[in-house]
């Protein structure tokens, strides 16, 4: 059983739950400072376009219209967020390469007048072909749209792990399918926005962003800055999943409008915007090769994937490279090949969207091991409890894996599910499947995003004079996944105290130390590393204290929840860790401690080896079970099941919030989502009306499982869980779909009416045989 | 609605209005294309109404106006004017918080909280006419209410556990 704690492993309330239900937490949008404009961006009406020029004097006569800016007053140095391809303008300077691409900026003394300034610029633009479809970006009839880049390839890797042609030759049993992703994303329901003030060579901005440090180092190399002269802070951030991790082109053109004007400017996206602006998930086109001995072992897996990055490279690199490397994790096979193009398209650039490049590929070969399993005549449980992966073992990418329970999710799912019995003949009712898939995620990037020394995470306490409360100083970000509450958590515990007594200060570079921020589900390792680091130094000073207070050694003395007593004489008059605490301010000032966290080294000595290295990986199962109208198409979710191997669970409320949240997001993708484009590149559903995420009536009952784990590289034992839940649910619905329908569907999204016509041509393939 | 308007330099209308909002009487000259959400963010700076899509789609900015649960971005500010309009910051009458904004933080029913406000207020609707409904009925009534964190799940607990019902923790 997992090991109890006075603070941790109990579902405390989130720390900013009376804040965020009484509509007093204040999201970017919600700031206003005295004498502020509002400022928008100007995007491209056209696909792929030259820009041939600019005349902004109409919008300068509006009134009301405070400046607009074009490239020539923003700096013309590119910028991104994977510095092996930093290729974005602050504005476009001689083409725009999508629908929206940022072409000019204004501000304005309010934001209706913003649409009217906005409106008035004349851009004269010589619209070029655009490229989109990438299947065919690389055709030599197609337009190049970076003129580093040849055949509009962004990203190019090929790796190979063992003798993978050597394996197919051995296997009992090889066989090659194609799967066919869409694009998704991410969706949060707050917009982006940034303020910006930039005042006496200050440049302060609050942005609705996953990490104020990447944000802090890209603004003030922007703009040739100190880091020390640039503050980032994210206010109460309304959700991410990947998509507030680059700056927008918000923060920079924000901020030379509040240069020239000399006022703070607030901009601002509305949803369109949104939806241009992207950076979510990456479509592709996945072949699969697997191959099996007769027992169903793995053998050897050779994927060739291609995806359409659209007109950036975003994060698509660590994307592109994720959509391999992570996929040897859940199951153990020594040789692998992995080939993969990222392509540019004049369509919005994708990028790391919750679970980043991996769980599309995910599903094709977790759809691969079905169509797999049946063509072996293997149950699909059975072909995966056979070559699950067990802990402390290698994978042929050279990560390293401690703790995992693959298999005991795998059989726990199997159990609650009523797996064997469903599966037996005439187990289900007509038109009824069941599906499952694993999943498994890093638990942190085991490398920053740009390439420097500085540790990963780090943080401070204080606690107040009296000893009344203590308050944590991170550099997290809480995007709603809830890191505030656990990383409180955490440090009480470490510091022996109550998590009631606990404040937060997080997500600003000039009150907190650096920490990376959210992303790659790091904090609760990351973060949880320095925030028990620096509660155990509050600790020591507070037992060293009280140690000479009680006039006992400190050995003997413990605190907890804010008790501190001895160990082993019961009858000794315990102190509180508020007498303790104030003594300590009296006699040498504040009571501070600080903590810090760097991973270890990790991983091979390959070309793309850092990508998927992590100090630990979680591991999940997921089966859903849907029944399908052969009448209709329509798809009923009866149910659904997820296991996790989490290791030591902080907050169990929190946690499978998290498990609900993320299974949504893949459902949506599996049957509802897709942003779809006319033909010329411009987006047709860019609203909530258009794409469909799921509502209440959508969701089925979700039975979030957890096993028994213990993490080695985390504190108190911990992994992650805000991705990885994302990993294993497209092809668990798709595989249960798959099942209910006795016939392939290969392309996502499985809409009713997809499904409809797979049901269609099936009966026709039936009655022709019969004829 | 008041007929008396006024038209600015730019051309466009404005009206003097008085919306009752939270119990207290707001008088303001507005235009006659301001959104109640904007008179509620802008004027009033209750922030607490969110903007998600400014379309009808994502019920962030849901507000009871008469009793009745409405997306102030689909609402004019005019057309507002003489109603008695309550946002999150007014459904608790006293300085405790309201049964549901209770039940929302015990169950785990908000992540980021953007969609929050809005969620509440739906159901603050429907269990003003409907105090103790079925799951499907909490499902019906917040099917306008978009999350992109939670799948649901939490917050339909803790509607149904607001309403008195017996409902399991995770």
């Amino acid at each position: 059983m997992s090991k109890e704690y006075p603070v941790i492993g109990l579902s405390k309330p989130r720390i900013d739950g009376r804040e965020k239900v009484t509509g007093a937490a204040k999201y970017c949008g919600d700031l206003k400072l005295p004498n502020m404009l509002y400022g928008k961006l100007l995007g491209s009406p056209h696909a792929h376009a030259r820009i041939l020029s600019i005349d902004t004097s109409e919008a300068l006569k509006i009134p009301g219209v405070k400046a607009v800016i074009t490239a020539k007053d923003v700096p013309s140095l590119k910028y991104g967020i994977s510095p092996a391809r930093w290729d974005e303008n602050v504005l476009c300077i001689e083409k725009a390469l999508f629908v929206g691409d940022k072409v000019a900026a204004v501000a304005c003394v309010d934001q209706e007048t913003c649409y009217k300034a906005l409106k008035a610029i004349k851009v004269e633009y010589e619209v070029l072909k655009p490229v989109l479809d990438y299947r065919t970006a690389w055709d030599d009839d197609m337009p190049q749209l970076h003129a580093e880049y040849a055949k509009n390839i962004n990203t190019e890797i090929h790796q190979e792990f063992g003798d993978v042609e050597q394996a197919f030759k051995e296997a009992y049993y090889v066989q090659t399918d194609v799967f066919v992703g869409a694009r998704t994303y991410q969706c949060p329901i707050e917009p982006h926005s940034a303020l910006c003030i930039w005042k006496d060579d200050k440049l302060t901005v609050y942005s609705s962003t996953q990490s104020v440090h990447y944000f802090q180092h890209y603004i003030a190399r922007e703009f040739g800055l100190r880091m020390g002269d640039v503050r980032v802070i994210a206010p109460y951030v309304g959700g991410g999943f990947g998509g507030k991790l680059e700056p927008t082109g918000l923060e920079f053109c924000g901020s030379v409008l509040s240069k020239i004007t000399g006022r703070p400017v607030r901009m601002f996206y509305d949803r369109q915007e949104m939806f241009q602006h992207n950076r979510g998930r990456h479509q592709g086109t996945y072949k699969i090769t697997n191959g099996v001995d007769k027992d169903g072992k793995i053998l050897g897996v050779h994927v060739e994937f291609q995806t359409d990055g659209g007109a950036y490279t975003s994060l698509g690199i660590a994307s592109a490279y994720y959509a391999g490397a992570l996929l040897p994790l859940t199951y153990e096979f020594d040789n692998y090949k992995f080939d993969m193009y990222r392509m540019y398209t004049n369509l919005p650039a994708c990028g790391a969207h919750r679970g980043h490049g991996a769980p599309q590929p995910k599903y094709a070969f977790e759809s691969s091991l079905d169509n797999l399993a049946k063509a072996i005549g293997m149950d699909p449980l059975e072909l995966r409890l056979r070559n699950a992966r067990r802990p402390n073992t290698v994978t042929p990418n050279a990560f390293a894996v401690n703790s995992c329970e693959m298999k005991a999710c795998l059989e726990r799912v199997g159990e609650a599910s009523d797996w064997k019995n469903k599966k037996k003949p005439g187990g289900m009712p007509k038109g009824r499947g069941i599906g499952l898939s694993t999943g498994s995620f890093v638990t942190g990037a085991g490398y920053p995003i740009y390439r420097t020394d500085l540790p990963h995470a780090s943080c401070m306490i204080r606690v107040m004079e009296d000893g009344t409360s203590a308050t944590l100083y991170s550099g997290s970000v809480d995007i709603g996944q809830g890191s505030s509450t656990i990383l409180c958590q955490m440090a009480a515990e470490g510091m022996g105290y109550r998590y009631e007594n606990m404040k937060i200060v997080c997500s600003d570079t000039e009150t907190c130390p650096l920490d990376f921020g959210a992303y790659a589900s790091r904090q609760t390792l990351m973060s949880g590393w320095a925030a028990k680091e620096a509660g155990e130094g509050i600790k020591k000073q507070i037992i060293d204290m009280a140690s000479v207070m009680m006039n006992l050694p400190p050995d003997d003395l413990d605190c907890v929840k804010g008790i501190i007593f001895s160990k082993s004489r019961p009858k000794v008059q315990s102190l509180t860790f508020e007498e303790v605490a104030r003594k300590l301010f009296v006699l040498r000032g504040p009571l501070i401690s600080k903590g810090v966290y760097t991973p270890p080294r990790l991983g091979g000595t390959f070309k793309g080896a850092p990508v998927g290295t992590s100090p630990a990986y979680s591991f999940c199962v997921q089966a859903a079970e849907v029944q399908v109208d052969e009448e209709t198409g329509v798809i009923d979710i009866i149910q659904c099941w997820d296991c996790h191997d989490v290791g030591q669970v902080i907050n169990p409320t929190l946690l499978h919030g998290q498990v609900h949240g993320a299974l949504f997001m893949g459902l949506g993708e599996t049957i509802w989502e897709q942003v779809q484009f006319d033909q010329n590149g411009k987006i047709i559903n860019g609203n909530l009306g258009g794409y469909m995420l799921p509502t209440t009536l959508d969701m089925p009952p979700i039975n979030s499982m957890l096993v028994d784990s213990y993490e080695p590289a985390g504190p108190w034992g911990v992994k992650e869980v805000g991705e990885g839940a994302t990993n294993p649910t497209i092809g668990a619905f798709r595989n249960a779909i798959v099942d209910a329908l006795g016939v392939s569907v290969n392309q996502l999204p499985i809409t009713y009416e997809r499904v409809w016509r797979a049901l269609k041509e099936k009966r026709e393939a039936e009655q022709t045989q019969g004829k | 609605m008041s007929n008396a308007s006024i038209i600015g330099k730019d051309g466009v209308k404005r009206y003097l209005i008085t919306i009752t909002v939270n119990g207290d009487p707001h008088s303001k000259v507005v235009k006659a294309n301001n959104t109640l959400t904007d008179f509620l963010r802008d004027e009033l700076d209750l922030t607490g109404t969110k903007k998600g899509c400014e379309l009808g789609d994502c019920g962030s900015c849901t507000v009871l106006m008469d009793g009745k649960a409405v997306n102030s971005c689909l609402i004019l500010a005019i057309e507002a004017d003489g109603r008695e309009v309550t946002t999150i910051e007014g459904i608790a009458s006293t300085a405790e918080i309201d049964i549901l904004q209770q039940k929302f933080i015990e169950f785990g029913a908000l992540q980021c909280g953007y969609c929050t406000p809005g969620m509440v207020m739906s159901a603050k609707a429907l269990l003003a006419k409907n105090p103790r409904p079925t799951e499907l009925e909490v499902r019906q009534a917040l099917a306008g209410n978009l999350c992109r964190c939670t799948g649901y799940v939490n917050i339909v607990k803790a509607v149904l556990s607001a309403s008195g019902q017996e409902v399991a923790h995770d």
